[in-house]
């Protein structure tokens, strides 16, 4: 007589949320293709860069990264990526500061004005700056006239042999373009929704305005600044549009990284462009697995904070 | 004097350096992007209306916007539908490797784009990992327009992920089990209830994709072999004549780029624009 029971009695676990999931078979075709289309575009490639970077061995992957052009074009990126991303840094922070925790009027212009280098093609980042400094940009027509004004700057000038396109300057200005909105574009959101409020506190309980921001603001946005410091450097470190615009791409003094592989590309040396390639690969790995622990840190400061 | 003036409008400054960080904002803003990219306007002012007309509708221009276009259109498609499933797939399932494949999603933003550009052409050339699975089938990738299309998703694909990603988590449950318990089959739930409110943040990401293709240079020049009327895009031609020191018809064609850029980075602005607004109604 307990048959109806026993129907009834089904475990709960065993029955499957029909209504918000989809059918298992479904759930492992879409796990497929996302897999695959992963696969063909990112994880196969990744992984044939280091198998082709030692394609002819241990011994020419070392000559090849200790080659004296590659040693020059190394350091050449590290001074650039020096330069601009502390620069970069500074103007993050004013950036975020003045536009979360004050109102004035354009600041969605100014928003968009920020964002800007990221829709500018790199060539044309890097053509801006030839326009400007280049032998026919503004700077050459000021060298050249006949009457500039402030002769003095003129005279200094060209006494100096100041060189910004195909020389070091050149690089470092088109670096700086290319990544001039990554730690601002990370911390105005961040810093506008952590508001006013503790910062308007310490004030008024009589912090200066720099203890503010050293005691305050600093602690609440130092995983918002890392995490902006290390996409801005991953891009400086690997930039290659703009710099090869306004490089000259004369070896052993304007080459960067991503130049050096290009040079040895196209001398068909393949395996050696490889093996370039892959510390470019490395250092792109080593940014993605910081910026996975960045992400931790700061959802684990977030969860600190709800559960007081 | 100046007290009376923050009282009268209402507002009170608390906190300093207002004018300084404002200052110094619009200062660099201005030496690093505004007066260079001014130099721009400058350039092509050189022109006359017919010179500039005649240099940017030049057949290889033609042929270059046509490709640049229509393959970052293409790829910023692909992206919209194999990126949404990857957010999908992410955000719903549970497997083996998940963190990772999450992590790696982004490699796109991190690796340089040259290393993208030779890897993407060694691993689809005709000899390559997976350029000789394709070449039987009579497709070949390298030195072709599909080049174009695979280095140009290539450098799309994080863009999708990441601004649908987010909107997927904070999907209430309720409302698919409100739809459920209406007696919604799971492709009507999925179709009128999660796409729709989904597909802002798809429309941002594909408006994202297609900007940030348009304007590819590094990861596109290795692949595609840069024939000129066939697989060259315009950031090539542009290099072009500034290699022949055409610098007033490299600006022209410049010119041409930068005023589709703005207007999309306009657009994604107004679409993100309307997710906010459209959330904030939702939630009052």
């Amino acid at each position: 007589m307990t048959p109806v029971a026993t129907t009834l009695h089904v475990p709960a676990r065993a029955v499957p949320r029909r209504s918000t999931t989809e059918p298992a078979w479904v759930r492992r075709l879409l796990i497929g293709v996302a897999l695959a289309f992963l696969s063909l575009f990112l994880f196969v490639p990744l992984f044939s860069v280091f198998v082709q970077a030692f394609a002819k061995g241990i011994g020419f992957y070392c000559h090849t990264i200790s080659d004296p052009m590659a040693l020059s074009a190394i350091r050449l990126t590290f001074l650039a990526a020096a330069i601009a991303v502390p620069l970069n840094c500074v103007f993050g922070v004013c950036a975020a500061w003045t536009i979360a925790k004050f109102d004035f009027r354009g600041k969605n212009i100014l928003l968009t004005l920020i964002d800007l280098p990221f829709s500018i093609s790199p060539v044309i980042a890097g053509l801006i700056y030839v326009l400007v400094f280049g032998a026919q940009g503004w700077l050459g027509l000021y060298r050249n006239a006949d009457h500039p004004w402030f002769p003095w700057l003129a005279n200094w000038i060209n006494d100096q042999d100041i060189k910004v396109i195909f020389a070091v300057p050149g690089i470092v200005l088109a670096t700086i373009f290319v990544t001039f909105p990554f730690v601002a574009r990370e911390l105005i959101p961040l810093m506008q929704a952590q508001g006013r409020n503790e910062e308007e506190a310490a004030r008024v309980l009589g912090a200066s305005g720099w203890q503010t921001f050293w005691r305050v603001t600093l602690p609440n946005i130092k995983w918002g600044l890392l995490y902006g410091v290390i996409l801005c450097n991953a891009r400086a470190m690997g930039e290659f549009g703009a710099v090869s615009v306004v490089s000259g791409k004369i070896r052993g003094q304007t080459n960067t990284v991503p130049l050096h592989i290009e040079a040895l590309y196209d001398d068909y040396n393949f395996t050696g462009a490889f093996a370039v390639a892959s510390l470019l690969a490395l250092l792109a790995l080593v940014t993605l697995g910081l910026k996975t622990w960045v992400e931790y840190q700061q959802a684990a400061s977030q969860n600190v904070e709800v559960k007081p | 004097m100046a007290a009376h003036q923050t009282i009268k409008s209402g507002k009170v400054r608390v906190l300093p350096g207002f004018r300084l960080t404002l200052g110094f904002t619009i200062f660099y803003l201005s030496l690093i992007v505004l007066i260079p990219l001014s130099a721009v306007f400058w350039k092509t002012s050189s022109l006359t209306w017919q010179e500039f007309w005649h240099t940017v509708t030049l057949p290889r221009a033609m042929a270059s916007y046509r490709l640049t276009f229509g393959a970052s259109f293409l790829a910023a498609l692909a992206n919209a539908v194999f990126g949404f499933i990857v957010a999908w797939v992410l955000v719903r399932y549970r497997f083996f490797g998940k963190k990772l494949v999450d992590a790696l999603v982004d490699l796109p933003f991190a690796l340089p784009t040259a290393v993208a550009g030779i890897t993407l052409s060694a691993v689809f050339a005709d000899a390559g990992w997976i350029g000789q699975w394709l070449k039987p089938l009579g497709i070949h990738v390298a030195n072709t327009q599909l080049g174009v299309f695979v280095a140009l998703t290539f450098i799309g694909l994080p863009f999708i992920v990441r601004t649908v990603q987010p909107v997927l988590e904070d999907l209430d449950p309720e409302l698919e089990e409100a739809a459920a318990s209406l007696g919604a089959n799971r492709w009507q739930i999925f179709w009128r209830v999660i796409l729709p409110l989904i597909a802002p943040a798809l429309l941002t990401g594909f408006t994202l994709a297609f900007a940030r293709a348009l304007g590819e240079y590094g990861s596109v020049i290795f692949i595609a072999g840069n024939k000129p009327l066939h697989t060259e895009i315009t950031p090539v031609v542009i290099m072009g004549e500034l290699d022949m020191f055409e610098y007033a018809k490299g600006t022209a064609i410049a010119v041409v780029m930068l005023v589709v850029s703005f207007l999309l980075l306009l657009a994604a602005n107004v679409f993100q624009w309307w997710t906010n607004r459209y959330n904030s109604t939702n939630l009052a």
